[in-house]
């Protein structure tokens, strides 16, 4: 029997040749025969957007990552510098595609136009995840590591049966993106996900950002091979991208959806990029990471480099960069106050929706709740 | 009115269910040309297709959780696990998601999606082949679980479940998927309520799923003892029709419950303690239980000294009339 050769244990610390590279980190522009076409359908206009979403969103989480420093919030998962990866990808989705986030999805949130206090709710107890996801085309956050990439191919194979693959008409024709991350490829629904979509041709794009860190486990303990590669396995294709590159992500992810509505099925997208905060604000990343590695991926932040690009390139002058800080600081000023006007919910809130028809146990602990709570009525007063 | 039997039922209801809602579909291992393990979805492949009639990787976890996503698409899945203790690699889907989406959405998302699983053994089968996981699934909010006895309900079941909006796991008593029966133009009775299969004045014997016809023999057999035993086909394991129940038990005093699964947390330990609760005054003797014994599933050479029979039922009627 010929011997195989055993893929090395790999150590990945920049993305390798493989990766897709559009804009480096000094905001050089890197010439690409299947990207550049489509940066090149991008105005100038919409390459100051995707900075300008960069910049709020940053703002957003780090307004988010204050307010539970002050307690105001349970929780709060950053994606402080992951803003790249996910409005590269949020801006490639059309209006009928749907999303299927993990629980870090703030940036591909924004760009959908969710309303950032329904993340910070869910953060701060007062829903579990009280958006419409049929009102942005955004699912709600899913919690479960990996279980959302079922749901989404289980959705694009609804799409398959609408009819609305393939058509040619750009209105109708719709794909399906799933988010997860380094972590959650080790997770058996993943791979199930990809079984799935694979064998049904399915038009879901599986993004996974990179970020290097599955809360104190880094690659290395997730996988033996680049998670791009996984995808050959599955039959269909895998594409490693910079994910601190927005146009790169940007192009990458539009591709691989335009493919998916066309028909041609499902596509892997890993996008290389790295969580420079805290897994949660629960977490120390002091613990296993050293300081070193965070200074080499601050050489690489996506807002630097796409503002070095606007700038050298583009021509773009202090006054935009300044409106957007401004812009921001109005975001997040505004998110703050509504934040801290969230009402918590009424106890008896916890049985509404349980079911959609009624149920007797709902109805009598609803009951037995109003009249445990009304036995205190005027105790004080006493 | 026709005589099928309760695998035919149920194939006919599911047709019946297809035929009237495009939008319902079948998913599961081995449901198309071979028509399940056990036929139920014979010959459904063939008259609507691959699209609705879907032959799904060998994936518990994949099959309910892309369920999940065709029900976020707007369609009516309904899922065949192949055997009851192949369920398990779709409990985190089912109890994390499908049990909670209604209510993490605030009302927004409704997945009405039916899980139905063939439970329970008497089969002579392998292991994981023959367990009844009822009450994991009736202890999680969010969740309904009914039970089919008999061809008639199996057929007008299945459809009421289809039609509902929220998610049901449908039990399917897999020893009795041959058992002959009548079964009715119209539903009988709404899919969550109770049916006093057999009116009796002594002992209330409660049961759901394969137990009923033992149940049915038990008290046949106790009649020529002169006992009358009162038989109610629960039907709905949550939610439970406790009027029917209580009422019934006000008037005989005693209360037996039959179950396969073991009784340590099982629906009878929460039926005896409702009971209890509600009955207290009229209760002559304590509620007993009658069950599988709390192990694992035997194998099958000794599952006839594990599972409830007759004279078991019989057993535990006795111990409460002695009260």
């Amino acid at each position: 029997m010929p011997e195989q050769a055993r893929t090395p244990r790999i150590e990945p610390r920049d993305g390798g040749p493989d990766m897709v590279q559009l804009v480096t980190p000094e905001g050089e522009r890197v010439s690409d025969e299947r990207f550049d076409p489509i940066v090149d359908g991008l105005t100038q206009e919409d390459i100051q957007g995707f900075y300008r979403d960069m910049v709020l969103v940053r703002r957003i989480d780090n307004e988010a990552t204050a307010l539970q420093r002050q307690g105001e919030l349970g929780l709060w998962a950053p994606c402080l510098g992951q803003e790249a990866a996910q409005v590269g990808s949020g801006r490639a989705l059309r209006p009928q595609d749907f999303a299927f986030p993990t629980y870090r999805e703030h940036g591909v949130a924004w760009c959908r136009g969710v309303d950032p206090l329904n993340l910070l709710g869910m953060f701060r107890g007062v829903h579990n995840g009280g958006w419409n996801p049929f009102e942005k085309n955004f699912n709600l956050y899913t919690i479960i590591i990996g279980a959302q990439t079922l749901h989404a191919t289980g959705y694009a194979m609804g799409v398959q049966r609408d009819h609305a693959v393939g058509t040619g008409e750009p209105d109708r024709d719709t794909a399906v993106i799933a988010y997860f991350g380094d972590g959650a490829s080790a997770q058996g629904d993943v791979g199930e996900a990809f079984v799935f979509a694979g064998v049904n041709n399915a038009p879901v794009v599986f993004f996974c950002q990179n970020n290097q860190w599955a809360i104190s486990e880094p690659n290395e303990r997730q996988m033996r091979v680049p998670i791009y590669q996984r995808a050959k396995g599955y039959g269909f294709p895998g594409t490693r991208v910079d994910g601190n590159d927005v146009l790169a992500t940007y192009a990458v992810t539009k591709a691989a959806l335009d493919d998916a509505r066309d028909g041609q099925g499902p596509a892997l997208i890993e996008a290389f990029t790295y969580r420079m905060g805290a897994h949660t604000t629960s977490d120390d990343p002091t613990k296993y990471r050293v300081s070193a590695e965070v200074e080499v991926w601050k050489l690489r932040d996506p807002i630097a480099r796409l503002r070095t690009l606007l700038a050298r390139s583009y021509g773009v002058g202090q006054v935009f960069f300044d409106a957007c800080d401004a812009e921001a600081d109005t975001v997040g000023a505004d998110l703050r106050e509504r934040c801290l006007a969230l009402p918590d919910p009424s106890p008896l809130s916890m049985f509404d929706h349980v079911y959609v028809d009624d149920h007797p146990v709902m109805t009598a602990e609803r009951e037995r709740l109003e009249d445990y709570l009304g036995s205190f009525e005027g105790a004080h007063a006493s | 009115m026709s005589t099928l039997t309760l695998a035919k039922a149920l194939n006919s209801g599911l047709r019946a269910a297809m035929e009237a809602d495009p939008k319902v579909l079948l998913m599961g291992e081995d449901i198309g040309k071979l028509g399940g393990v056990f036929r139920i979805t014979e010959g459904l492949q063939k008259d609507f297709g691959e699209d609705r009639v879907i032959d799904t990787p060998l994936a518990e976890a994949g099959i309910v959780a892309t369920a999940i996503g065709m029900a976020l698409r707007g369609y009516k899945p309904v899922v065949e696990i192949q055997f009851d203790g192949f369920v398990y690699p779709a409990f985190d889907h089912i109890v994390s998601q499908v049990a909670k989406l209604h209510a993490r959405s605030l009302g927004n998302v409704t997945l009405p999606m039916v899980i139905r699983i063939p439970v329970g053994g008497g089969i002579g089968a392998v292991e994981h082949h023959s367990e009844s996981n009822e009450a994991y699934f009736a202890h999680t909010a969010g969740l309904r679980v009914v039970a089919c006895s008999n061809p008639d309900d199996a057929h007008w079941m299945i459809q009421q479940a289809i039609a509902h909006p929220d998610p049901i796991l449908f039990y399917e008593p897999k020893r009795r998927y041959w058992d002959k029966g009548e079964v009715g133009a119209a539903p009988s009775r709404d899919l969550f309520s109770a049916n006093v299969i057999r009116p009796g004045t002594d002992v209330t014997v409660l049961a759901y799923g394969p137990m009923v016809r033992s149940c049915l023999q038990a008290a046949q057999a106790a009649e020529e003892e002169g006992q009358s035993l009162e038989v109610i086909d629960l039907r709905s394991l949550t939610p439970l029709d406790t009027d029917a129940i209580f009422a019934s038990v006000r008037k005989t005093g005693r209360c037996v419950v039959v179950h396969e699964a073991a009784t340590f947390l099982g629906m009878g330990a929460e039926l005896a303690a409702q009971i209890q609760q509600e009955c207290f005054y009229s209760l002559e003797a304590p509620v007993l239980r009658v069950g599988g014994y709390n192990v694992p599933y035997p194998p099958s050479r000794i599952e006839e000294e594990f599972l409830p029979d007759l004279d078991r039922v019989l057993d535990a009627v006795d111990r409460v009339l002695a009260h």
